[in-house]
């Protein structure tokens, strides 16, 4: 007889892996990707590329030179690289873009030992780093246009957040930006980070990651819903102060971030309530940024700021176990 | 329809076995007893090599009351009293080795012919203590101590367990839906020893034929609760807080929440002992996966070795792992020279397609286990404690009210053998008790 294979129970498992779950979100996250090419174009094609291409490479190298097992085969640098790009002016330089994969990746993820163990999420620390160290460049928006319809020269303009923000700076009130038709930002025909300007490509990937149960409702719903409210609450005290809820909603990062960043299982709570009180943090802090601080978008801020708060919620919100006594 | 938090939903796979009829193993002509076959104090063996043994002979006695012997399986000599692999634990444990004589005659007076319904309690107990009978749902813990509840403890609920909410395995549903007057009778005895008015057959509801055939033949005093499909489902405290919405304290037992559980095929032994005098000394085993020829159910003599147990169901395919059990709780085997004992619940062959055979990563949190745990607990941190060896920081975490169900190993997308972890947690900190006991 030939030689048998022995280990503890259980002896079956799920074929959902981990390489599985990063392929579901990279699938869920292509229809964003879409239209942020169809929009802007092949800069947007070359901007991904380089990205996922220098995450997995930079992985690769650093697990090599550290003599650690090289794990690209995870499929999680691909996802970082293609969170990265997606979080990126369409028009970012391909050195930009080579840095913050090495941050993300270097910085945000293998010094802490590698996947499962980083605190705050890679792809969110690279974009912040860049957004510190290159103002301009990062806030340098390539106005969208038909993929069909590309000219050579690229022109820039303000995300509607962005133009909000300068309306209440120099008119001190939120109705002197530019008008918004709300199907712009729905469908993606606005200024903004290559992958953050169609909600409703950003929508249809979350709740196919819902559906196929790879992520829980609690943490999109929760942001979303936290934000709704809070926006809602300072529009109906103020409509001239405050953006109603709706254009919150669907304009700048809060759909990305909401169904694939603060979603990241590395650096969220751990079991369902803590979801919920991550969510709200991540909602409340994204409103007090974008109505009151400097930043016309705080989404990612908001996030790692709460990517900071998790071993607290965890700590705080941990089940009662069957037949506590 | 009733069931508990967390749980898993693993293919079922019994359509491998599910609809074959119990078929009787051919007599073996040589037969390995272990001596300890139940969870408890041990017993010591009462025969000596060259002794003439009949079919139904107590071959040792138990040692305290938490113990229970073994018996001839049928009639022959003994020729060794040997050390053999015991496939619970893995190690050489005292078997008793029994050479057929082929004749298969039972022992004098066995077996009797009376009417359990008019016997005493005392005499109850007595004929279920000297029959050996254990759990057999595969934790054979010794059925008479469990009927025997302290005074102080109120026992208003009894429950037979036929949940069978292992994948694979049919050996209760094929019992209860061929022989259910067996079980029904068994647990009308238990109750009558436990001095309650009415009881509970909890079955999941992928049987329904079982639960169709049982709430035709049960009487009043018996209900039939059919359960949702889920593992674990059968797991006694979540089968007692599904039926009863009531929680096993941490750290307590059954009966502080006044249950009793038994699992089916433990009544239908019951029976045997109190209206035949028939020691426990077989029982109905699924030999199933797809690494066996042709998967049965069999009914098999405690003691028969497992390959003539594989042999009768054409071979094997391919095999890569053997399990005592399910394919959730069950125990690997590395040997094939091992035997059939009171707690098999099954022979499952598992090829290596069906089983997970590959390496782990790292947590990513995703909280899959916690969902899973139908405890409640933290899994991640335990399999992370167990990886640094940190059992004092996991008894913090809960360690002790895991139940190894699986559940979290079986959902964890990084593959992270959890509950190995909590078995070499648990190890550590009994070695650690008993060098404080013994300093």
């Amino acid at each position: 007889m030939k030689d048998l294979f022995v280990s503890s129970s259980p002896h079956i498992h799920s074929p959902e892996d981990t390489p599985w779950i990063m392929r579901q979100v990279i699938y869920a996250l292509i229809p964003g990707a879409l239209i942020g090419v169809y929009f802007f174009g092949i800069p947007a094609v070359t901007v991904i590329a380089v990205a996922v291409v220098s995450c997995v490479v930079v992985e690769a190298l650093w697990q090599k030179l550290t003599g650690k097992d090289i794990t690209i085969a995870d499929g999680s640098a691909v996802l970082t690289g293609l969170l990265l790009a997606m979080n990126l002016p369409s028009g970012s330089p391909w050195w930009l873009v080579c840095l913050g994969s090495l941050i993300a990746i270097i910085v945000g993820k293998q010094v802490y030992g590698g996947l499962g163990n980083n605190p705050f999420n890679p792809a969110l620390v690279a974009r912040v780093f860049l957004l510190i160290s290159f103002p301009v460049q990062m806030t340098t928006w390539p106005q969208p246009r038909s993929f069909f319809s590309q000219a050579a020269d690229t022109v820039t303009g303000a995300t509607p957040l962005g133009a909000l923000k300068t309306a209440i700076f120099e008119h001190g009130t939120v109705t002197a930006a530019p008008h918004l038709n709300l199907m712009d930002p729905f469908l993606g025909n606005i200024g903004g980070s290559l992958g953050e300007i169609s909600a409703l490509a950003l929508i249809l990937g979350g709740i196919y990651l819902i559906v196929r149960k790879v992520i829980s409702w609690h943490i999109p719903v929760c942001y979303i819903g936290s934000v709704a409210v809070m926006t809602g609450i300072f529009w109906f005290i103020n409509p001239n102060m405050y953006a109603d809820p709706a254009f919150h909603l669907i304009s700048g990062g809060l759909m990305l971030g909401a169904f694939f960043m603060a979603t990241d299982m590395v650096t969220t709570p751990i079991t369902n309530k803590g979801k919920i009180v991550f969510a709200i943090g991540c909602g409340v802090i994204t409103v007090i940024i974008r109505l009151w601080g400097g930043y016309p978008e705080g989404v990612s801020f908001a996030i790692l700021i709460m990517n900071a708060l998790v071993p607290l919620i965890n700590k705080a919100t941990k089940p009662g176990k069957f037949g506590a006594v | 329809m009733k069931t508990f938090k967390g749980g898993i939903h693993p293919p079922e796979e019994k359509d491998l076995v599910k609809n074959n009829p119990i078929v009787d193993l051919p007599l073996s002509s040589v037969f390995y007893v272990l001596v300890q076959q139940h969870l408890g104090a041990p017993a010591k063996p009462i025969v000596k090599p060259g002794d003439e043994v009949k079919k139904g002979q107590p071959l040792s006695e138990p040692l305290g009351f938490v113990s229970a012997p073994v018996h001839a399986p049928t009639s022959g000599k003994v020729t060794a009293i040997a050390k053999r692999v015991h496939p619970v634990t893995g190690l050489l444990a005292p078997c008793i080795v029994i050479e057929a004589d082929g004749k298969d005659e039972w022992v004098e007076g066995l077996p009797l012919n009376r009417d359990p319904f008019t016997m005493k309690k005392e005499e109850l107990m007595g004929a279920i203590q000297s029959a050996g009978i254990v759990g057999m749902g595969g934790a054979t813990f010794p059925t008479h101590v469990k009927l025997s509840p302290p005074k102080e403890k109120t026992i208003d609920t009894f429950i037979v367990n036929g949940a069978e909410c292992e994948p694979y395995l049919s050996s209760d549903h094929r019992l209860m839906l061929e022989q259910p007057e067996r079980v029904l009778n068994g647990m009308r005895i238990a109750m009558g020893i436990l001095g309650l008015n009415k009881g509970i057959l909890a079955i999941e509801a992928n049987k329904p034929d079982v639960i169709k055939i049982m709430e035709e033949k049960a009487p009043p005093e018996i209900m039939v609760e059919p359960l949702k499909v889920k593992y674990p489902q059968g797991a006694e405290k979540q089968l007692i807080n599904a039926i009863t919405g009531r929680e096993v304290p941490s750290g307590g037992l059954p009966m502080d929440v006044g249950a009793v559980v038994q699992n089916a095929g433990t009544c239908a032994a019951i029976w045997d002992a109190c209206a035949h005098g028939i020691p426990l000394i077989e029982r109905i085993t699924s030999v199933t996966g797809r690494g066996i020829k042709h998967p049965k159910n069999i009914r098999v003599r405690v003691g028969t070795p497992i390959q003539e147990v594989i042999d009768f169901c054409g071979g094997l395919t391919e095999a890569a792992k053997i399990i005592y059990g399910g394919p959730m709780m069950g125990i690997a085997q590395f040997s094939d020279q091992i035997s059939i004992m009171k707690g098999t619940s099954g022979v499952l062959v598992l090829t290596e397609k069906d089983t997970n055979i590959s390496w782990y990563s790292g947590c990513i949190s995703c909280g899959r286990c916690v969902e899973a745990c139908p405890m409640c607990l933290i899994p991640s941190t335990l399999s992370k404690l167990g990886e640094k060896s940190m059992w004092e920081m996991a008894l913090g975490n809960d360690l002790l009210d895991c139940v190894e169900c699986g559940s979290c190993t079986y959902v964890c997308p990084a593959n992270r053998p959890i509950v190995h972890f909590v078995k070499h947690l648990k190890a550590l900190q009994r070695a650690a008790n008993a060098k404080k006991k013994g300093a």
